[in-house]
């Protein structure tokens, strides 16, 4: 079985949200780079297929070379193979469709990205490339069994769960729970010097459209002071909620 | 050009955020200067669409009574075909989030989530949106023919703006799933992180599995749905399903409540866009309160029953 994992390069979760040039780009100087959390929780039960069954496990990313490091990182936890599609990615649609023309000529059987990136948080990625390959497709995936050609997920539904059963080839969107947040790999010195010699590919963009652009960003308004009510005024709180918050 | 507001129904009637969705697509279609009708699948009272502005509603019935994703897009994708819609319109539910980037391939359309306020501009069409979980805003131009606008969670609101409604029943011929329904786990009858007005949140501050009494019955009190901090999920004392954050559920909801729960960015990030923050911890210097709008300094111990035995005698008023 062959997986490829779709890698997207975030801004690490405490970073400070800022912007330059007019508020018009995101300030990356001085911000540290993390693999997207959801798609580390994919890429971990990759590994897992490898070391369980034998999988071949691919990394990609639609990007520039400042993600090469995320992308060694994959290496040194457990990934055979890097690609990266040369080009800035501007959208989810632009994104999708550079991958799905990367699958026309590299088939693979599952193909799991980030339930969404924590950046952008457009939660389009696997589904768009699902589409446009007619793959079945299982979003908010927290749960993952291969049998065969067969594939049985489990996706997060609001007050609940699905299990949903395919055949292979499929697209996963994966978050937690596909794997524990214990089972999260540190990369070691061994796997940090075999991450060296495995290869890494770098090809060039199909020229994709993206169908949105963000034009500037804003930052929320700063907020009013906390209301502190003493403990034992509790009817206090149940007033301000009732009278001046109006929620209950 | 046209608006079309794709509505979910659950049990055959209209879910909750039916009101939302339907407000922005007449919103929208007022803004473009064009009209706004719906679709909604197995609904049996689909013409009270009507009260948010809806005058038109195509209802489909020859699909799977539960939701499937392919199926879905596929009947919506003819269904634009034939109306010549432009503009769709969904919620940020699950479902709604599964089915927007198919219907998005299918119809080569630009798909915005987490959409705020009705476009700033027209032409381009400029919508302000979430991004970076909630820290901040992009205004995001959308190109191309045809676009789908996820309407982020209570933020937008249901306008009553009562019109008589034309409920037609529509029948399409949309390709077989892709996926087979193994199984659905679903609690009924509470009240979910994703549609309930109000939701009591624990933390490790809770000391422990055995104390989620307290957390239960404040939200039975206030019909609330119930959530925890990543910790607590992680060391097994609640279900993942719970987990609420940058890397758990969103909360957008009126009334955030978090008893125990320090606010840590990744935590903050996730629940941020709740209308009013309520804080319940120990600790006065909990960055919580920097995000919170109501604060109580006290030991959940002590304030949280205490709150309860008032919040029912309150209710018990009316
Ligand atoms: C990549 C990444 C992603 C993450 N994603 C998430 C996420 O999605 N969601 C999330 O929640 N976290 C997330 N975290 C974890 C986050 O950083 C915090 O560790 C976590 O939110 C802390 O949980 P907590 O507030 O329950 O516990 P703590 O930080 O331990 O806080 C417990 C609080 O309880 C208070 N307390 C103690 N006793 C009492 C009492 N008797 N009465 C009242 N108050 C009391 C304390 O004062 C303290 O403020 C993430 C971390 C990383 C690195």
């Amino acid at each position: 079985m062959n997986i490829l994992v779709c890698i997207s390069h975030v801004p690490d979760t405490t970073s400070k949200i800022n912007f330059v040039m007019d508020n018009t780009l995101f300030k990356s100087k001085g911000v540290q780079y993390i693999i997207n959390p959801n798609d580390e929780f994919g890429l971990t039960r990759a590994i897992w297929f490898k070391e369980k069954h034998g999988a071949t496990v691919h990394v990609i990313h639609v990007g520039t070379a400042a993600a090469d490091p995320t992308l060694r990182k994959c290496l040194a936890i457990g990934a055979d193979k890097a690609y990266r599609i040369d080009t800035p990615a501007h959208d989810g649609n632009h994104v999708a469709h550079e991958l799905a023309a990367f699958l026309k000529t590299n088939s693979h059987d599952l193909i799991i990205a980030g339930r969404e990136s924590i950046d952008y948080n457009g939660g389009m990625v696997p589904g768009i490339l699902a589409g446009i390959l007619n793959m079945p497709f299982i979003p908010n995936c927290v749960g993952l069994e291969i049998d065969g050609n067969t594939a049985t997920g489990e996706r997060e539904i609001d007050g609940g769960r699905e299990k949903l059963k395919g055949t292979l080839p499929m697209v996963i969107g994966g978050q937690k729970g596909l794997v524990e947040e214990s089972d999260l790999k540190i990369p070691n010195m061994r796997g940090i010097m075999q991450a060296r010699q495995k290869p890494f590919e770098v090809i060039p963009s199909s020229n994709a459209m993206a169908l949105t652009k963000e034009v500037s960003f804003e930052k929320p308004a700063p907020k009013a002071a906390v209301k502190l009510v003493p403990a034992d005024d509790i009817d206090q709180l149940i007033e301000l909620l009732h009278k001046e918050a109006n929620v209950i | 050009m046209s608006v079309l507001v794709i509505i979910e129904t659950e049990k055959n009637k209209l879910k909750r955020n039916a009101a939302e969705v339907a407000s922005y697509g007449v919103g929208l279609a007022a803004d473009l200067k064009t009209s706004c009708s719906a679709i909604a699948f197995h609904s049996d009272n689909a013409d009270s669409l009507g009260q948010f502005g809806i005058s038109k509603v195509a209802v489909v019935s020859n699909v799977p009574m539960h939701f499937d994703a392919n199926t879905y897009a596929d009947t919506i994708a003819q269904h634009v075909q034939q109306i010549k819609a432009t503009h769709l319109i969904v919620s940020s539910s699950a479902d709604a989030k599964f089915l927007a980037p198919l219907l998005a391939a299918k119809l080569n359309a630009a798909y915005v989530p987490n959409v705020v306020a009705l476009p700033s501009a027209t032409n381009p069409l400029t919508v302000k949106r979430t991004a970076f979980t909630n820290k901040a805003f992009a205004n995001t131009t959308i190109e191309g023919s045809c676009s789908i606008i996820g309407v982020g969670n209570n933020t937008f609101g249901a306008i009553e703006n009562p019109v008589s409604c034309d409920v037609q029943s529509v029948v399409y011929n949309p390709s077989t799933s892709l996926l087979e329904q193994v199984s659905i786990e679903k609690e009924t009858g509470k009240a979910t992180i994703a549609d309930a007005d109000v939701v009591v949140s624990g933390g490790r501050g809770l000391k422990g599995p055995e104390n989620w009494h307290l957390i239960e019955e404040l939200a039975e009190v206030l019909d609330a749905a119930t959530a925890c901090s990543k910790p607590v999920s992680d060391m097994g004392w609640r279900s993942h399903d719970e987990h609420v954050g940058q890397t758990g559920k969103p909360v957008s909801t009126n009334l955030y409540i978090a008893i125990g729960i320090s606010g840590a960015i990744q935590h903050l990030a996730g629940v941020n866009a709740s209308k009013v923050k309520v804080v319940i911890n120990s600790d006065p210097e909990a960055p919580f309160f920097k995000a919170a709008d109501y604060g109580v300094v006290g030991d959940a111990f002590e304030v949280v029953p205490e709150l309860i035995k008032k919040l029912k005698a309150f209710k018990a008023l009316g």
